[in-house]
């Protein structure tokens, strides 16, 4: 009974930490083009860092 | 289908690649400012299907100056283009983006803004799945512990923590459910989402009342995982038609946004096509759209008028014409009078016309929603039949109680919900890698019902571009000089010539085009004309019937050129494969008889009518439906929209007129006609799968209710029964992407040739 005083709690922040980590890559547009990501894996540039 | 080729852009495709491309005003008006002098245009760009592309896209729109940002969206098709309004002290030309882009060989349109709303309701489903999905995994958690022995003060423990995560979970993922419920109430009905508001908060309130009373079975693990079973299916409907919506708003806009507006003081004025009034002057460059009905006052040109009567060969007109909406100026500047505000021009009147043609799909009910008729009184039935069974049995309130929410929970449409939408996204999907956009799920279960198909002629059974017949019997000399001539004209007769040339030498000389008569160069050699036979040779000669173009050198006759309209590819074949589907085939043409009964011969149709005004079509489609046909309409141009509403089902070309397309359920992207007889296919076998989920779905259900009323069910019965029937659902309609790829691969090899020709025309 004592051990599931911490680990319910562990539980539920570990699981809560996953829903929150998917949220926000769900609202920083990580899901907006699946298909192009996959591809983009493949892309290996020029080796210069990306032009903001 | 093969992949692009980068580097496969011609110089001469440049140069008319003016044609097609939105106006820089246009631009303007569509980009969205971000501020501190940057804006974002986003475009669609349909040719995009690899990473090849992802890459030769953004590295060409990075290299122009103006450009802060490019990032290409490959399942939208889309790019999202950051630039700056100035550079170096001069104003940016928008154009030049979307010239980028079609130098690259890949087509580029606008598309409406405030289509992404649908996106928000997107987000929100998946919010709600992601939460439901986080309660009914740790639920389920304590709930296994429960099941493995837990006792007293252990179990209320975890009775307690469970209620905890599905209280919340309830009121913001299950919101969905309640306010379509309620909905539904409100106007005294009832669909699907009655019953599972019912279930989830009866087993919620009988699962509290266990957990204070330190009952043995609380039901929050099924309750909560009916709701994530229930929300993906809801979330995958969703996202099937937002995906459509996107994807066929991203196509062009035949009617253009604005027009210059000529004051009386010679100023010019970029102005909105709303807000422009009768009597004001527009000025009409060429390769600009009509936007509004008028009268020509100063200007001649040729006129691509085939959005309005079908007619694929441009019409020569001039001062004191009339010009309508939506047609297309091709070869000179023209000044109009507007004749009627934008609202009352032909392309409104048709839109009216297309609102009284409401056909199949209004009276249409989705299958869903047919089942919901008669599932739902008959499940309530059921528990309330179950509960007064019980306290006949043995007068026990709480144990009656307990078995009507297992029969509630059992029963709840899980498998149900899921039936449907997973085979249609599945099956939409599959389609829209074959280049067939849906507009909605319904669309697909009324195509698999069709038995006749009435296809318009011009667009849809041949392309609408002229093509040059007698290529072969001219002296190579003679074409490539014609070509090099119709290099200077956007008229589609000089297209085709240039496209049949091998090689458009650049020729000497003094070039210019006479607007509605053809095209003239003085050079050393003397004097060529290219263009109708009057202009050409000076006499008006007899007319051949035939569309043609003549090349001449100081008058004298070199070459006549002679166009037909080419079929579109696969056509002929498209039709006996819809014979072969059992369906019966017709021509609905707005175009001359004789024409029409050509074409019919040459792609193997009997039945076809021409001559028909839009009404006619409505009509044509109105006597099919009554005689008990349910109709597929294939049609392009703002004449077949009424009709394409009118048809039980529709679909049509992406180069479609604007009207159409909006019209139309179906857009099919490639050139071939194939499509047609595929999307029929897909349909139907994504309709078999429907019916057959049901059975497996009514199937469970016949086997699951006997044990929850006979009061067997506990929360592990329900459980793993209702897991086990959504994984049986979905793995079901998973077949359709197995047996659909080797249709998709098949389709994509026939076409590669196709694909390949318009790349093949740079020389």
């Amino acid at each position: 009974m004592n051990t599931l005083m911490y680990l319910i709690p562990i539980a539920l922040f570990l699981g809560g930490l996953g829903l929150v980590a998917f949220l926000w890559a769900l609202k920083s547009g990580q899901y907006e083009d699946l298909d192009g990501a996959s591809w983009r894996v493949l892309d290996d540039g020029d080796g210069k860092p990306e032009k903001k | 289908m093969s992949c692009c080729a980068p580097g496969t852009e011609g110089a001469l495709e440049i140069d008319r690649a003016g044609q097609g491309l939105p106006t820089s005003e246009e631009l303007w008006l569509t980009s969205r400012s971000l501020g501190s002098g940057l804006r974002q245009t986003d475009l669609s760009v349909p040719g995009v299907h690899c990473g090849a592309c992802i890459s030769t896209l953004e590295g060409a729109l990075k290299a122009l100056p103006e450009v802060e940002r490019a990032r290409v969206n490959l399942s939208s098709r889309r790019v999202s283009i950051v630039w700056n309004e100035e550079i170096g002290g001069t104003r940016t030309d928008p154009r030049d983006l979307a010239r980028a882009i079609r130098a690259r060989g890949y087509e580029t349109h606008l598309f409406a803004p405030g289509e992404e709303d649908s996106d928000q309701t997107l987000k929100q489903l998946v919010r709600a799945v992601a939460v439901s999905g986080f309660a009914s995994a740790n639920i389920m958690l304590l709930s296994v512990s429960v099941w493995s022995g837990a006792e007293a003060a252990t179990r209320d423990l975890f009775h307690w923590i469970s209620a905890l995560i599905a209280a919340p979970t309830l009121i913001y993922s299950g919101r969905f459910f309640y306010a379509s419920a309620w909905n539904a109430l409100k106007h005294r009905r009832t669909n699907m989402d009655v019953p599972i508001a019912l279930a989830i908060t009866l087993s919620y309130s009988i699962s509290l009342y266990e957990t204070i009373t330190h009952g043995t079975h609380a039901w929050f693990d099924g309750t909560v995982m009916l709701l994530f079973f229930l929300l993906i299916g809801r979330t995958l409907d969703h996202m099937m038609r937002g995906r459509a919506r996107s994807a066929i708003s991203s196509l062009a806009r035949l009617s253009p946004r604005g027009a210059m507006v000529v004051d009386a003081d010679g100023g010019r004025e970029y102005r909105p096509v709303d807000e422009i009034k009768p009597g004001e002057k527009l000025a009409i460059a060429a390769g600009e759209r009509i936007p509004v009905d008028g009268r020509i006052l100063v200007g001649a040109s040729d006129l691509d008028r085939s959005i309005v009567n079908g007619e694929s060969a441009p019409a020569p007109v001039k001062a004191g014409d009339t010009v309508e909406a939506g047609t297309l100026n091709l070869t000179g500047p023209l000044t109009i009078e507007a004749t009627a505000a934008a609202r009352d021009s032909l392309l409104a009147e048709i839109m009216g016309l297309m609102e009284a043609a409401e056909g199949g799909r209004a009276r249409y009910r989705r299958i869903a929603d047919r089942a919901a008729q008669y599932y739902s009184p008959a499940v309530h039935l059921l528990a309330l039949l179950s509960f007064i069974g019980w306290m006949f049995v043995n007068g026990d309130l709480h144990h009656a109680m307990l078995v009507a929410v297992a029969v509630l929970i059992i029963t709840c449409p899980c498998a149900l919900g899921l039936a449907v939408p997973v085979v249609q996204v599945i099956a939409a999907g599959r389609l829209f890698q074959n280049g067939v956009m849906v507009k909605d799920g319904s669309a697909m279960e009324r195509l698999a019902e069709i038995d006749t198909v009435l296809l318009d002629k011009t667009g849809t059974l041949t392309v609408g571009e002229p093509w040059l017949v007698n290529g072969g019997e001219i002296q190579p000399a003679v074409l490539s000089t014609a070509a090099g001539l119709a290099a200077h004209s956007r008229h589609p007769l000089a297209m085709a010539i240039h496209d049949a040339a091998q090689l458009a030498p650049v020729i000497e000389g003094e070039i210019r085009e006479i607007p509605g008569a053809g095209i003239e160069a003085s050079t050393e050699a003397g004097i060529y004309r290219l263009g109708s036979r009057a202009f050409a040779c000076g006499d008006a000669g007899q007319a051949s019937g035939q569309s043609e173009a003549i090349l001449s050198l100081d008058g004298r006759e070199l070459a006549c050129f002679r166009f037909e309209d080419r079929l579109r590819p696969f056509a002929r074949e498209s039709i006996e494969e819809l014979g072969r589907l059992g369906l019966s085939t017709g021509i609905l043409s707005g175009d001359r008889a004789p024409v029409v009964a050509t074409l019919a011969r040459r792609v193997g149709i009997e039945r076809f009518k021409a001559e028909l005004t839009p009404r006619g079509k409505v009509d044509e489609c109105a006597a099919a439906a009554e005689g008990g046909h349910r109709v597929l309409m294939v049609g392009d141009g703002i004449n077949d929209a009424p009709a394409l509403r009118a048809a039980h089902v529709s679909m049509a070309p992406a180069t479609a007129a604007d009207v159409g397309r909006q019209a139309a359920d179906f857009v099919f992207l490639h050139q071939g006609l194939n499509a047609v007889p595929m999307a029929i296919e897909t349909s139907r076998r994504a309709g078999q799968l429907i019916r057959q989920n049901f059975a497996l779905a009514i199937g469970y259900n016949v086997i699951a209710v006997p044990i929850a009323i006979l009061g067997y069910a506990t929360p592990l019965v329900a459980a793993v029964a209702m897991s086990t029937s959504s994984i049986i659902v979905v793995v079901n309609a998973l077949r359709l992407k197995a047996a659909a790829g080797n249709v998709a691969e098949a389709t994509s090899q026939r076409q590669a040739p196709a694909s390949l020709r318009p790349l093949g025309s740079a020389p």
